[in-house]
């Protein structure tokens, strides 16, 4: 202990001695690690506050809003967010500050009713909001086009006519909002699953026929058969659209008519309202399962409007399909090459450069490797393999585009790094005795490989491989160049044969903060929802990485018991 | 034993041991050919890089395909033109014949025969196919040629020639003359000639006819200019601003102001050539703003209107070629896209240039042929030369990427209508006249800022907190701390980017003196604590055991932060009139940003603290033991020891760790790409943003056209971040194993 400083008994010589002991710069080194944890500390602590907060139903406020010379307007809002702002930002923003108060309360408020007012948000003054209050039926619909509509529920219309108006208005439109949503899901259901399998059936054999006409093989028999499949097709679809017809028919049976503060009444179909819900009658336990059921939302439905609202499912299921395919490929290539490098190469000049090489690959930036799947796998390979196999789709590519093979590929050369020094590294840490007795038994060196090294490597593997998947899942700016888009019309798996579509596009959670956050025509209405998406990044990420710590650190305990 | 029982024994065991050892060998090689397939693949990786790149810097070449007598009639040619396909040749002769004819074996396909013989023949739009001729009547024919392509089924491609006269047959009446110059726009027609009293210009506004559809003429100017001397070129540039009369003898230019065409006026005279040169040839440059001027001595010069201090325009002289062998060059020919021009001088010699590079890419020369005219395909992979013999050659030229060199991508270059030569990197622009501007120096000079703010912010957190952690710090704490340092290194950049650029951005913007004031809080709150630490009651002092200043730190570290931001505002009400930005940018003028490099370096810094700090702290950490206890007993306290013991010995750890702390910081692609303006600016102010390399690929890569120069120069910009951040992390890399081994040692 005597290398340690001591914090004891050095009072005694004053603040002079205290200084040349050299004691303050330790203070200051361990200033340097205390800020350090509290800047990660304070970075996850904003991204949960924000990311949570953002589910929770924000009580609505009534008021009368009045700027010093102007008439007062009435005001229905959810309060977003409170700030301090001296007078000298205000005056410059052109707002009539007067008198000699140096700072203001500025509100920002979520008035939401973007095709009456324009915009969802409004930055208010605080001290001229006046006549604040709370009123219980204040309702907020949201809404699946032009954000949510905050006002009163008025009636409930069937067809135009009033069915319920007054108070029984609202259990009504719960009642009808249900059916309206069920029959809104039979549609989707309708629209994306069955009649997108017709649409891909037909493109499938305007593909083939495409194909048969290049290789001049296009013959009347089988031109009947492309033709009788397509009517069959065709046939199917009529059938369906009838059933849609149906359904649209039923879903814009009701409407409501809602009264904004302003006065106006407006009329909205119900098929346009996802739910609706009055945040200042909730209770605790109304307010947690409208949480909940946010939550769900945002983890488990599309997004709409735009990427602002609902959920970020195909990001997820993107995210999830890259990395499983990108671990599909690191993983055997990671692992050879690391036995390679370990267990056969002679070691010597040669391997270290390599291993040096190796190392330094996990530091060149990751864009580096963007461009080299943009040029080498998409426009290269893609383009051959295009030429070669789908002609009959040019000048449209299939796999000359981004896509998520090609995005797997680069992600798995930008990780195999990480795969080879972890899996050298527990290759490195198996005792030589352990080897040495399998050999003499007389096991041959694939056995003692297959039977015994590899076994006990595996934990150093898997942690090589979560740390890659790790980085991969965090990973974006090489795949902006190969394959990722802001809102990719069909997920990489679905029902139509081949069913894993490799060539497609996908959604990706870092892609999709980076998208909404800086790309969105309504930045103010998506922030919360990349602070949503953020939180979860973060704790994928976080989880992957300290299992793989765990993973590590229990292996080393593991051999150092066995080298003694 | 029965004999034969064992003997299959034996060859059952052998047979057995042969399928063993087999499977060893398909190991074996399985396993060595697969290691290396991965390792040779991972190395293709820059050689894929340096694959595309390369071409860049391939000299440009040309060979000859074809060469065949001067097509259709006997008289001398005037103007030769080619189509897109270099497949169809157009013709003008002096005898007024106008035919098109394949360039493969320069037989005519169809003619036409304008009214009367010419004198001269000029483009009016340059690429567009739009021509004037001058005829010995006095007239001038606009005419021009269009191409049609077609695919008939079952057929090859076919490309048919027409010949299109907008003002109909008759011609515009300008009298007799040498020299002719035409320029049209959307609703102004503009022509002059030379004559022996001086230059006629007349000026038509193009009117749309409703009745018919079509566009006629209503005069608007008919002057004369006299002149002095001769004149022998004339051009008019494509906006109709400027018309210039060359006089060759006398090597003068003069240059009228028909802006407004009515009241042309001279604007100024100017010498084009020292010494008693006379000037061979003259023209524009694509785009038309840049005149390039022969002389007979073998000089090239280009010169372009510039604003003098008045805001007149002026023409100044920008740069000198000098011709292939030092003989003038008889005539010029100029590509329709780039700033690519042929010489052709005596003897055959053929130069190719391109201008705003400043460079000559090749120099050929044909002895026995001595050229005189001829014309570039419109995608300038063919030239088309004709030689006083009366003879075409048809070259093959291969120079994709002339405007790169060098000096044109990390040099200052001096671009059309720029004052003076200037760095810039601007890749694309809504006009197809644009000429793109690669100066990889703002974007280097940019990654370089980014990666000098983020270091300035990690390096001293990163070390400090470093040497603590591997140092002073109990046991049990760092067992806590190696943990968070790992999660903050694996934390995504995109999410630091996208708090930078939405959280950070703002928030320096509301606290910027809080921000500054923290700064120094946070620094004299740390040894302050210490001080104040060394007071507290014994009782409570001793039971915080050695190594844990952190913990106690944290509290006040916390109250030093926002007591800062608490003073933000009032410091700012009483010393930056309420709002420092805009007094930064009023009083100071210091421009500010909201995304600006102070919010980078913080988010950079961010992402470079944890690699920076867990190589430092490894580094510090393996300094043996029995050294600082060694100093420790001499006397030394635990500073000095640190300071004069350990440091010194992990210093060359240390510098690796900062090595790869500046590879990361420099490759950082996301949070520069979201928390800065990414405008390539070259200045050095905190509060002003900037575009790196990396960000600069992101942006561009996906809307680049495969194979053209800016996409092979975005390859070149990641093949530059590969080398570097190779090269620095391998440095890295040696001097760490060198410290392994000297650990070792001791």
């Amino acid at each position: 202990m005597s290398e340690m400083p001591n914090l004891r008994g050095q009072e005694q010589h004053g603040f002079k001695a205290w200084w040349k002991s050299g004691d303050p710069w330790i203070w200051i080194t361990g200033g340097g690690v205390a800020i350090s944890v509290l800047l990660v500390a304070g970075l996850l602590l904003l991204i949960a506050a924000r990311g949570l907060a953002h589910f929770w139903p924000a009580p609505i406020v009534g008021a009368s809003y009045q700027a010093p010379g102007s008439s007062p307007m009435p005001v229905l809002a959810a309060l977003r967010s409170e700030e301090t702002v001296s007078r000298a930002r205000l005056e410059s923003a052109g707002l009539p500050v007067r008198g000699d108060q140096q700072l203001y309360d500025r509100l920002l408020l979520k008035v939401g009713n973007r095709d009456l007012y324009g915009s969802d948000f409004r930055y208010v003054i605080s001290d001229w909001l006046t006549q604040r209050s709370y009123p219980e039926d204040a309702t907020v619909f949201e809404r699946l086009e032009w954000g949510n509509l905050i006002g009163y529920l008025v009636a409930v219309k069937q067809q135009g006519n009033v069915v319920a108006d007054g108070p029984q208005a609202w259990e009504v439109f719960q009642e009808r909002q249900e059916r309206a949503n069920q029959l809104r899901d039979d549609i989707e259901h309708l629209e994306k699953v069955e009649i997108g399998r017709i649409n891909y059936g037909l493109e499938q054999q305007r593909l083939k026929q495409r194909r048969l006409e290049l290789e001049n093989a296009l013959t009347a028999e089988r031109q009947a058969e492309i033709d009788a499949r397509i009517a069959e097709l065709n046939a199917d679809y009529r059938v369906l659209e009838d059933e849609l017809v149906a359904l649209y028919g039923e879903i814009n049976r009701d409407s409501v008519v809602v009264e904004v503060v302003t006065g106006e009444q407006i009329n909205v179909p119900l098929a346009k309202v996802v739910r609706g819900y009055r945040p200042n009658a909730m209770g605790l336990f109304g307010k947690l399962r409208f949480y909940g059921a946010k939550v769900w939302e945002f983890v488990s439905e599309e997004p709409r409007e735009a990427n602002t609202e609902g959920g970020i499912f195909p990001a997820i299921f993107g995210t999830v399909m890259m990395v499983l395919l990108m671990s599909v490929f690191v993983t055997p290539f990671g692992v050879v090459a690391a036995l390679y490098l370990r267990e056969y190469a002679k070691q010597g000049f040669v391997t270290r450069t390599i291993r040096v090489a190796v190392n330094n690959l996990a530091g060149v930036p990751s864009i580096v490797y963007g461009v080299f799947g943009l040029g080498f796998f998409v426009y290269f390979l893609g383009g051959s393999i295009d030429a070669l196999f789908y002609p009959e789709a040019l000048p449209s590519p299939t796999f000359g585009t981004g896509g998520l093979l090609w995005a797997s590929l680069t992600l798995a050369i930008l990780t195999l790094p990480v795969v080879i020094v972890a899996t050298e590294e527990g290759l490195a840490r198996i005792p030589r005795s352990i080897r040495e007795a399998s050999l003499a038994l007389g096991a041959t060196r694939a056995e003692t490989l297959w039977r015994v090294v590899l076994p006990m490597s595996s934990p150093a593997m898997m942690t090589g491989l979560i740390l890659a998947v790790a980085r991969a899942a965090g990973e974006v700016a090489p795949l902006m160049l190969v394959g990722v888009v802001k809102l990719a019309p069909s997920l990489p798996l679905d029902g139509n044969f081949p069913y894993l579509h490799l060539d497609r596009k996908f959604m990706h959670l870092g892609f999709h903060i980076y998208d909404v956050g800086f790309q969105s025509p309504n930045v103010e209405a998506a922030r919360p929802l990349v602070y949503a998406t953020a939180l979860l990044l973060v704790l994928v990420i976080i989880t992957l990485n300290l299992f793989a710590v765990r993973v590590r650190n229990r292996l080393r305990e593991k051999y150092r018991a066995l080298e003694h | 034993m029965n004999q034969a029982v064992a003997a299959t024994e034996i060859s059952q065991v052998s047979s057995r041991a042969r399928w063993r050892y087999a499977k060893d060998r398909a190991a074996t090689v399985g396993v060595t050919a697969g290691g290396i397939g991965v390792i040779v693949a991972v190395v293709l990786i820059f050689f894929y890089l340096l694959w595309v790149v390369l071409p860049l810097f391939f000299p440009a070449s040309m060979e000859r395909i074809e060469r065949y007598a001067a097509p259709g009639s006997q008289a001398p040619s005037l103007y030769y033109a080619m189509e897109e396909q270099a497949e169809v040749g157009l013709r003008v002769a002096a005898d007024g014949e106008v035919a098109f004819f394949e360039l493969a074996d320069g037989r005519v396909r169809q003619s036409m025969q304008l009214p009367s013989p010419l004198r001269a023949v000029t483009e009016v739009e340059v690429g567009r196919g739009q021509l004037a001729a001058l005829g010995e009547d006095g007239r001038v024919y606009r005419f021009g040629h269009r191409y049609q392509i077609s695919y008939p089924e079952g057929a090859q491609r076919t490309i048919l020639g027409r010949i299109e006269q907008p003002y109909g047959e008759a011609g515009i009446e300008m009298g007799d003359g040498d020299a002719l110059a035409v320029r049209e726009t959307e609703d102004r027609l503009m022509l002059a000639v030379a004559q022996p009293a001086g230059v006629r210009l007349r000026s038509f506004a193009r009117v749309s006819s409703f009745l018919t559809e079509g566009v006629e003429l209503e005069q608007e100017a008919d002057l004369m200019l006299p002149q002095a001397g001769a004149a022998d070129h004339l051009l008019i540039d494509p906006l109709l601003n400027w018309l210039y009369v060359v006089d060759a003898e006398r090597a003068s230019l003069q240059v009228y102001d028909v802006r407004q065409p009515a009241r042309a006026s001279l604007l100024e005279t100017v010498t084009l050539s020292e010494g008693a040169a006379r000037i061979t040839d003259v023209g524009l440059m694509p785009g038309g703003i840049s005149l390039l001027v022969a002389d007979s001595q073998g000089r090239l010069r280009q010169w372009f209107p510039l604003r003098d201090a008045n805001g007149v325009h002026r023409l100044r002289s920008i740069r000198d070629f000098r011709s292939p062998g030092g003989e003038a060059a008889q005539a010029l020919i100029f590509e329709h896209a780039r700033r690519g021009f042929v010489t052709l001088s005596g003897e055959g010699h053929i130069g190719l240039f391109h201008a705003t590079a400043g460079q000559k890419v090749l120099d050929e020369s044909v002895p026995g042929s001595d050229f005189q005219r001829g014309a570039f395909s419109p995608r300038a992979n063919r030239l088309l030369l004709e030689s006083t013999a009366g003879e075409l050659h048809l070259y093959e030229v291969h120079n994709e990427h002339p405007e790169i060199s060098f000096s044109s991508l990390w040099g200052k270059v001096w671009y059309e209508s720029y004052q003076e030569p200037e760095f810039i990197w601007q890749s694309s622009a809504a006009n197809s006249d644009f000429e793109p501007k690669f100066s990889l120096t703002p974007l280097a000079f940019g990654t370089l800022k980014a990666a000098f703010y983020a270091m300035l912010f990690a390096v001293p957190l990163a070390l400090a907190g470093a040497i603590f952690t591997a140092y002073f710090m109990a046991p049990k704490l760092r067992q806590a701390v190696k943990p968070t340092v790992e999660v903050m290194e694996a934390l995504p950049t995109v999410i630091l980017g996208f708090l930078a650029g939405l959280w950070l951005a703002p928030f320096i913007e509301t606290f910027l003196p809080g921000i500054f004031l923290m700064v120094v809080f946070l620094i004299l709150a740390m040894p302050l604590t210490g001080w104040l630490w060394t007071k507290a009651p014994a009782p409570l002092r001793h039971r915080v055991p050695d190594g844990y200043q952190p913990v106690l730190l944290v509290l006040p570290l916390i109250i030093a932060g926002g007591l800062a931001l608490l003073l933000s505002r009032p410091v700012e009400a009483a010393f930056f009139g309420g709002n420092m930005p805009q007094w930064l940018a009023n009083e100071m003028d210091i421009p500010y940003d909201q995304r600006n490099s102070l919010v980078v370096g913080l988010a950079m810094g961010f992402a470079v603290i944890p690699t920076i700090f867990s190589i430092a702290e490894d580094a510090v950490f393996g300094v043996p033991k029995h050294l600082s206890q060694g100093s420790l007993a001499l006397g030394a306290t635990p500073w000095q020891t640190l300071v004069r013991v350990v440091l010194p010995t992990a210093s060359p750890g240390i510098f690796s760790a900062l090595m790869i702390g500046l590879g990361r910081a420099v490759g950082e692609t996301m949070i520069v790409l979201m928390a800065t303006g990414n405008t390539p600016i070259m200045d050095f102010n905190i509060f002003e943003g900037f575009r790196t390399l990396s960000a600069n690929i992101a942006v561009e890569m996906p809307e680049s056209e495969v194979g053209s120069t800016h996409f092979r120069i975005l390859f070149l910009a990641g093949l530059v971040l590969f080398l570097f951040t190779f090269v620095f992390n391998t440095l890295a890399e040696i001097v760490r194993q060198r410290l392994r081994s000297k650990y070792s040692s001791l």
